[in-house]
């Protein structure tokens, strides 16, 4: 892997001529996690759809990309709610789906590793049919792992989870993309005070840092700071939306 | 096997209806042989069945091979490319508004009076189904996937052959279950317009010799036969629908 660069977005940006959010400045500090709060409709996935350079009609007036300055292209991976399984591959087919797509021989010793480490080394040959919906998120994550790309954009990947296999996902994803430039958006208060190194509130027009526990993430979701500064985190989505 | 049963007792009421109509009208024979009568000619003419339906049976499986091997590779160039797109779909609209019917006697001034003209004729008509409903699920694929491709720097090809075609593969199968209803009407009609043999030609033969009986017998064997067409390519492509989720 590539050392993980620092992101940066100023500009704000408009779909079919009515504003989505700006305009703003956005940063992530390299090799950190850094979490978009905000309510649904603010425009935290087109903010990730425009670092992954995913057009979708959404115009754009400003600048982002690393601050190293080279392209974010090919240093990018993207988990998203859904856990975009292959229905007709193998759990090992899913996870090297990357090569294949690319015409690379997937390095299978790898892949196996890699579903070891989310705890699915059993499962490789299964169809993702055969697995719960905690399993599929963590071949998600293998999936993403990889990659082994430097930045990794989640977009509420864990939010379709039960609370327990929400925490576990965290717990795991905290631990193995640990190093990587990553930003997480979602709309759980919770989630951010759990994970964040940073954490950002957006609203249209702004994003506005409230500084996190001094404990390193993941926090414990039951610690005394976690919880009074997840109170925080939601008293100011309340009063900015 | 509820489908199966249902289709007997199905089968044995129109059998019923039709023998009860006989008695009680007391039509003639030229006109609607009883259902025993019928059965006789079928027994007694089974190698002359037998031999047509060879024929026919093979028209309608070429015809499908080929109508859904070109109908799969029409919809896969239309999704893979815009100008194709541009040039083909009003063509392919177009032709729709011709009945294939007014095809049949062109087709057999142009492929002869063999086999190659009904299997153009089943190909036609089965040509425009299984490329429009594999088409639009090739153009179906969730965005989300082809977005998460595109992260992964995949190539068009391979995102083609490895995710939007095996998306897509319902759709080309209810195009070959539509396939399996479409194919013996077309060879039916090559036969009926140009042919020295199959279940067409048998038919328009017993017509014309008011060999009515004959004809019922060919009219139901080519009715068994579409049916077990239907269910053979209904179950294959389920099972293997099935089979790869497995
Ligand atoms: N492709 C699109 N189609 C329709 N609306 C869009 C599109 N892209 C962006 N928008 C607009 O951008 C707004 C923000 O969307 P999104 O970024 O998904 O919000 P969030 O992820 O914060 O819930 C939406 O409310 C919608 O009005
Ligand atoms: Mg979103």
């Amino acid at each position: 892997m590539t050392p993980a660069p620092a992101l940066h977005l100023s500009g704000s940006a408009r779909y079919d001529g009515a504003p989505v959010f700006g305009p703003l400045e956005f940063t992530a500090p390299a090799g950190t996690w850094t979490c978009l709060l905000g309510p649904s409709g603010v425009g935290k996935s087109t903010m990730l759809r425009l670092f992954a350079g995913l057009d979708s009609g959404v115009t754009f007036e400003g600048s982002l990309g690393a601050e190293d300055g080279a392209p974010l292209q090919d240093r990018i991976a993207l988990m998203a709610q859904s856990d975009l399984l292959l229905e007709w591959r193998t759990v090992l087919d899913n996870v090297t789906l990357g090569a294949a797509l690319r015409g690379a021989m997937p390095d299978t010793e790898r892949a196996l590793r890699v579903l070891t480490r989310v705890g699915l080394a059993d499962h490789a040959s299964k169809k993702p049919g055969a697995l719960s919906g905690g399993q599929r998120q963590r071949v998600a994550l293998a999936r993403t792992l990889m990659e082994d790309r430097p930045v990794v954009l989640l977009d509420e990947p864990f939010s379709a989870l039960d609370a327990r296999n929400r925490s576990l996902m965290q717990d795991l994803s905290a631990e193995l993309l640990a190093g990587r430039t990553v930003v997480q958006v979602t709309h759980d208060a919770a989630e951010a005070a759990r994970m964040g190194d940073k954490i950002l509130v957006m609203s249209q027009d702004r994003l506005t840092e409230v500084p996190p526990p001094a404990t390193t993430p993941p926090r414990q979701f039951d610690a005394p700071d976690t919880l009074v500064y997840q109170g925080q985190l939601l008293r100011l989505l309340m009063e900015t939306a | 096997m509820i489908g199966a049963a249902r289709l007997l007792a199905a089968g044995i009421l129109v059998l019923a209806i039709w023998q009860t109509v006989v008695w009680m009208t007391g039509v003639p024979s030229f006109l609607l042989p009883a259902p025993a009568k019928v059965a006789q000619t079928m027994w007694d003419s089974r190698a002359l069945l037998a031999e047509h339906s060879v024929v026919t049976i093979t028209e309608v499986l070429v015809g499908i091979v080929l109508g859904a091997g070109l109908g799969g590779l029409s919809a896969i160039g239309l999704a893979a490319s815009p100008l194709a797109r541009a040039l083909m779909r009003p063509m392919l609209v177009l032709s729709q508004a011709i009945p294939v019917f007014a095809l049949a006697p062109l087709l057999t001034l142009w492929l002869g009076f063999g086999l190659w003209s009904k299997v153009a004729m089943a190909l036609i008509i089965i040509y425009f189904p299984v490329t429009s409903t594999f088409f639009d699920a090739l153009m179906r694929t969730p965005p989300q996937m082809l977005e998460l491709a595109k992260v992964m720097g995949a190539t068009p090809r391979a995102t083609m052959w490895k995710i939007r075609i095996p998306a897509a593969l319902p759709g080309f199968t209810s195009g070959l279950r539509l396939a399996a209803v479409y194919a013996p009407i077309g060879a039916i009609i090559g036969e009926w317009v140009g042919a020295s043999n199959g279940l067409g030609y048998l038919m328009l033969l017993a017509n014309g010799r008011a060999k009515t009986d004959l004809m019922f017998a060919a009219l139901i064997v080519l009715a068994v036969f579409t049916v077990c067409l239907h269910y053979a390519v209904d179950r294959g492509c389920t099972a293997a629908l099935n089979r790869r989720l497995r």
